[in-house]
């Protein structure tokens, strides 16, 4: 597995605003033409309607990169982005990576429960908060937890806590100990604070 | 090519003499210079084209006509026939395309002039082009059954294979259809629109009997010897309707078994098939198919579909004419909704590519199709396609179906399917 760097804020911002509208401007590249393929699942510009499929828009370059290589090697348990993943070269996900990076990602509207979703903020500063910085809500190691689609961040939780994707040892040992001492109730608080998180 | 001189001078001449000839309707509404694109049929390839092109180069002039006010989606039409989805939810309008500036027009077109590159329509309105996309989907070869006709489908035996008013005809009769009842299917022969889409039609059918009507029997008589996602149906339904044992809701018989069907008698719903005589309930007959009638009346067709350029869409027999969607001639690109709005992104692409004169980049286009066989059990086939050697490619290694049984991937799949429907609909309407 890939070992992820941290992109600061920063960098991303910068990225956005060079990247900002030269994927339209007097045509159409190659990038926006792989890039337009997701939307049937993923939603137009990125941007899931759900219920399950993630939002994404706006995840990290390597991120994206990363994940898709693990479904390519079948280290995430998945349903259909392993077969999906199958037809792409590096570079083709490089260049979609880079497309949607700069994309911005827009929150969720779903249901939560707020009472949980209370409990689920206090053991996200105990356990997440380190990594996932600001609630979840920085796009860092990973893509963006606050606003998105809960079913999906509740498979691929499942799925680490399980053994059945491949998780960073420290990400695992983080769960592993959330779930030990709140149970899946825990997990399930926390997937509240997110899905809370909405704007 | 420079397509603005081009355009100028084609609008200069027809503000001088067009409004004889063509009327002065459509030239009123193009001031000089800009590039029109005229899109035929506001279904899935069609309402995608027009949002794409009009995304892809916001100057260009987009008029979409279309007949109807409202559109439904055929995929998950079979939901509604199962009774686990509203006719309502699969309704789409074309607000979300005017929001974007595209002229919409319900009107329907009567016949494509390729040579002066104007499309005519009912109401006797002309509308120029400089670039034309025809997606009128899939029209019906009903002769091909004895004792059915449009009239027959339109008043008491339902194809529903464009969902409307025929897709709640057919759940009203299978509400109104006593426990111990028999529904037959009719499924077409290859090529046609939504290959797994009868079987799983079947699939939602079997598990609206099952919950209400356990005593009903589902008779198939197929012309054909295997279909789409074949195996992933086959276990399904051994598991939900315990298919292969006597007490099977469900009967196939393929085209060796004498299920191919060539007379039908309408009053009494009775079927005639090599196997034998089937006296329905319920009878739903998918007819075989062909390209949409405007394509055959603008000679867009060779034989029953219409033959394309793979990377531009364009017609080979009518220049400055795209088709894409179920019509096209796309293969090994299926006949699917996902295909029609992966087709239509890279036809837009081209014509914008086209329009400003500019080299059209690597195209790249996705199929996925889920198909739920009982609730909670979602299955799907996908593939990657690529451009190479002047054709559509599936690109080795991708694609393919559903692995073998597992809950709780099943249930994941059929949210990601719901997920799907919701995304590509927001893709094209929205």
């Amino acid at each position: 597995m890939v070992k992820l760097r941290k992109l600061t804020l920063p960098v991303m911002l910068a990225v956005g605003v060079m990247g900002a509208g030269s994927a339209y401007a007097g045509g159409v590249d190659r990038a926006a033409i792989l890039a337009n393929t997701c939307a049937g699942c993923h939603g137009p510009d990125g941007v899931s309607t759900g219920p399950a499929a993630p939002t994404i828009a706006g995840l990290p370059e390597e991120y994206f990169i990363d994940v898709m290589n693990m479904f390519k090697e079948g280290e995430r348990r998945n349903t259909i982005m392993g077969r999906i993943a199958k037809g792409y070269s590096d570079e083709e996900i490089e260049l979609m990576a880079k497309y949607f990076a700069k994309l911005p990602h827009k929150p969720a509207k779903q249901s939560f429960d707020p009472v949980k979703a209370k409990y689920g903020k206090k053991l996200h500063d105990k356990y997440c908060e380190k990594c996932h910085e600001e609630g979840g809500r920085l796009p860092d190691s990973s893509g963006p937890l606050a606003g998105q689609w809960k079913p999906y961040l509740q498979f691929t939780l499942n799925d680490f806590i399980n053994g059945h994707s491949t998780v960073d040892k420290k990400m695992k040992k983080k769960l592993d100990k959330l779930v030990k001492k709140e149970g899946m109730d825990g997990i399930k608080a926390v997937l509240e604070y997110y899905a809370s998180q909405q704007k | 090519m420079n397509m603005n001189r081009r355009g100028f001078i084609k609008t200069t001449i027809a503000g001088a003499v067009g409004a004889v000839f063509y009327g002065s309707q459509a030239l009123a509404a193009h001031p000089g210079g800009k590039k029109r694109v005229v899109v035929v049929g506001g279904g899935i390839g069609g309402a995608t084209t027009a949002k794409y092109i009009k995304k892809y180069d916001p100057s260009i002039d987009v008029t979409l006509i279309e007949p109807n006010k409202h559109y439904y989606t055929c995929f998950m039409s079979n939901e509604v026939l199962g009774g686990h989805r509203k006719m309502d939810s699969i309704q789409f309008d074309y607000s979300g395309l005017k929001a974007k500036g595209i002229r919409v027009v319900h009107d329907t077109v009567t016949d494509i002039d390729a040579a002066k590159q104007v499309v005519k329509t009912a109401s006797g309105k002309t509308y120029q082009y400089d670039r034309c996309v025809v997606s009128p989907g899939v029209d019906f070869k009903y002769e091909a059954i004895s004792g059915y006709s449009k009239e027959v489908a339109d008043s008491s035996i339902p194809h529903a294979w464009k969902a409307g008013p025929q897709t709640e005809m057919l759940r009203e009769q299978l509400e109104a259809m006593p426990d111990g009842g028999t529904f037959v299917m009719v499924p077409p022969p290859n090529p046609f629109r939504c290959p797994p889409g009868p079987y799983e039609r079947v699939s939602q059918i079997a598990s609206y009997f099952k919950e209400h009507k356990p005593n009903c029997k589902i008779v198939i008589l197929d012309p054909k010897n295997k279909f789409s996602k074949f195996g992933l149906f086959m276990d399904g339904w051994k598991r939900h309707y315990g298919y292969g044992t006597d007490k099977s809701m469900i009967t196939w018989i393929p085209a060796d078994k004498g299920g191919k069907v060539t007379k039908i008698d309408p009053d009494t719903k009775t079927v005639y098939a090599e196997a034998g005589t089937f006296k329905a309930d319920v009878l739903n007959i998918i007819p075989p198919q062909k390209a949409g009638a405007i394509a055959f009346k603008a000679g867009l067709t060779k034989g029953d579909w219409c033959p394309i350029d793979h990377l531009t869409f364009e017609s080979t027999l009518k220049k400055n004419i795209h088709v894409v969607g179920d019509s096209s001639i796309a293969s090994p690109l299926p006949k699917s909704g996902y295909a029609a709005n992966s087709e239509a992104k890279i036809c837009a692409a081209a014509i914008v590519s086209l329009l400003n004169g500019k080299k059209m980049p690597e195209p790249s286009w996705v199929n996925t199709c889920y198909s739920i066989i009982a609730p909670g059990d979602g299955i799907s086939v996908a593939m990657v396609y690529a451009y190479q050697d002047g054709k559509i490619v599936k690109v080795k290694g991708s694609g393919g179906l559903t692995g073998k049984y597992d809950p709780e991937l099943r249930k994941r799949e059929e949210m990601y399917a719901h997920s799907w429907f919701n995304n590509i609909t927001a893709d094209v309407f929205g």
